[in-house]
């Protein structure tokens, strides 16, 4: 067999899984995931939640969207943000005003 | 046009088998840059399926978050601001919320503690999330024993109330009623640590944000517009790992394509004044080369891609757990959503493909130019 061949067939099987996966995959498992985005929102709903578990180093990473920009560095004057989460995520946007370096960028 | 693919496919056969005489070396190679692709594209996939589904079910998250808020930091918010909000105009209703943190030491472990405002629950039961029943070693059913503010103990039998489905949302929860919550924190009465709004048209809400902040002047209020924005910009380029990644990534295929720039040695510069010397065009020479770095490329972007695919939605990207995870214990096990952005697959595309295809095109050609008998004389 040519090597041209065996390069084509091997691409072709790359691409068709790829296919598979980026489009059928999706489409099949939809309805597990439609129903476990359901169940969460009746959960979010009913408990008032505000935020993902994912980050459970400290308050201020467990519950981003509550945090305020001092959350990370009140340990002791001076701290500086030392979770490793913490480096994950910005602040929430609301915060972006009272950024300084961004102020200093206007 | 039959003709220029059968052409095409003989600069492939050649290259194939270019690129096998290095077997060794060019097997390392994909793998190496498959990696690359692998790392950056689990990163895109995750971030995007956590994005997708924490904004798409924060959707149901309280329309207005009230804090107060004393030299800085949260304080109690006592519920007479409730009715002072609760005459704003399109409120429609004002609750109080009872949450907190508590830290077990045995387990390590920080969960948060709640009181849900919709449902009663038992003064001696705990209602827990997965998360809770893993690292405390608890069983439905069992007792878990909370130190309170005063020092004294709290016993509370737990009943598991979240499913695996639910997770990501509730894993570290522990669900009590109002009378434990006071006697395990000692939260004043008439006291709560924040308020939730009702308002039901969502074009008021930064109206009603901005009247609650004009009504009583040391609280801040949180929208639910804000809160999914926040989410939509987790794993950000911007924030420290994910910068690292990309910047890791791209000096990675910078690497690999200033190698292939370089990196025409006399072997191959040899071989090329043969293929000339034999009646090969400069364009012919350029075509193959192009070939040879697609091949890698290419291979390595649908290896990397695939592989990433299966980590990230196959199985829970145990890869970034440990990033994720960071100091904590508690972290929740989910599968995330097959959710991802095909831009960034085509960027990625355009970074690990496209310049090493057409890098190596620029030396070939100055290898191509040079008289053959110079190079084969001297090489």
């Amino acid at each position: 067999m040519r090597n041209s061949t065996i390069f084509i067939i091997f691409a072709a099987t790359m691409m068709l899984i790829l296919g598979f996966l980026l489009i059928v995959h999706p489409a099949v498992s939809s309805s597990e995931y439609q129903k476990r985005t359901s169940a969460n929102r009746q959960v979010v709903e009913r408990l008032g939640l505000t935020d993902i578990c994912l980050f459970t180093e400290a308050g201020y990473t467990r519950h981003v969207t509550q945090s305020d920009l001092f959350s990370a560095f009140r340990d002791h004057p001076g701290a500086r943000e030392h979770l490793p989460s913490g480096s994950m995520f910005g602040p929430p946007p609301r915060f972006e005003k009272q950024i300084p370096s961004r102020n200093m960028e206007k | 046009m039959k003709r220029w693919f059968e052409r095409q496919r003989y600069f492939m056969d050649f290259a194939i088998a270019s690129l096998a005489r290095g077997k060794v070396k060019n097997t390392s190679l994909v793998l190496c840059y498959a990696l690359v692709v692998f790392l950056i594209a689990s990163v895109l996939f995750f971030s995007a399926s956590i994005r997708h589904e924490a904004v798409s079910v924060l959707e149901n998250s309280p329309e207005i978050l009230v804090q107060k808020v004393m030299a800085g930091r949260y304080a109690p918010i006592p519920l007479e601001y409730a009715e002072k909000i609760g005459e704003i105009p399109g409120v429609r209703r004002v609750v109080g919320r009872l949450w907190g943190y508590y830290f077990h030491p045995a387990a390590g472990a920080n969960y948060t503690v709640m009181v849900p405002t919709e449902e009663e629950i038992a003064d001696d039961t705990a209602q827990v999330g997965l998360g809770v029943v893993r690292t405390w070693r608890v069983a439905d059913g069992g007792m878990i024993r909370f130190k309170a503010y005063d020092g004294t103990a709290v016993a509370l039998a737990v009943k598991q109330a979240f499913g695996a489905e639910t997770e990501l949302f509730t894993s570290d929860l522990i669900l009590i009623s109002e009378t434990t919550f006071g006697k395990i924190f000692g939260i004043p009465e008439a006291m709560a640590t924040d308020l939730a709004v009702t308002v039901r048209n969502p074009r008021e809400w930064r109206s009603v944000a901005e009247k609650i902040v004009r009504v009583a002047p040391d609280v801040r209020a949180i929208t639910r517009e804000e809160i999914q924005r926040t989410y939509a910009s987790i794993f950000d380029w911007r924030s420290g790992y994910v910068l690292v990644l990309w910047a890791g990534a791209v000096l990675a295929f910078l690497i690999f394509a200033a190698d292939r720039a370089s990196g025409m040695g006399a072997r191959e510069k040899n071989e090329i004044a043969i293929l000339k010397a034999v009646g090969w065009e400069t364009s012919d020479v350029l075509s193959l080369k192009f070939w040879e770095g697609l091949i890698v490329s290419s291979s390595a972007y649908l290896i990397g891609v695939i592989a990433a695919y299966f980590h990230v939605f196959f199985f829970p990207a145990p890869l970034f757990e440990h990033a994720l995870k960071g100091w904590s214990v508690l972290y929740p096990k989910f599968a995330a959503a097959p959710v991802f952005d095909l831009y960034d697959l085509a960027a990625v595309f355009a970074l690990a493909v496209v310049p090493y295809s057409f890098i190596s095109i620029v030396p070939a050609w100055k290898a191509a130019i040079a008289d053959p008998d110079a190079v084969t004389r001297f090489s």
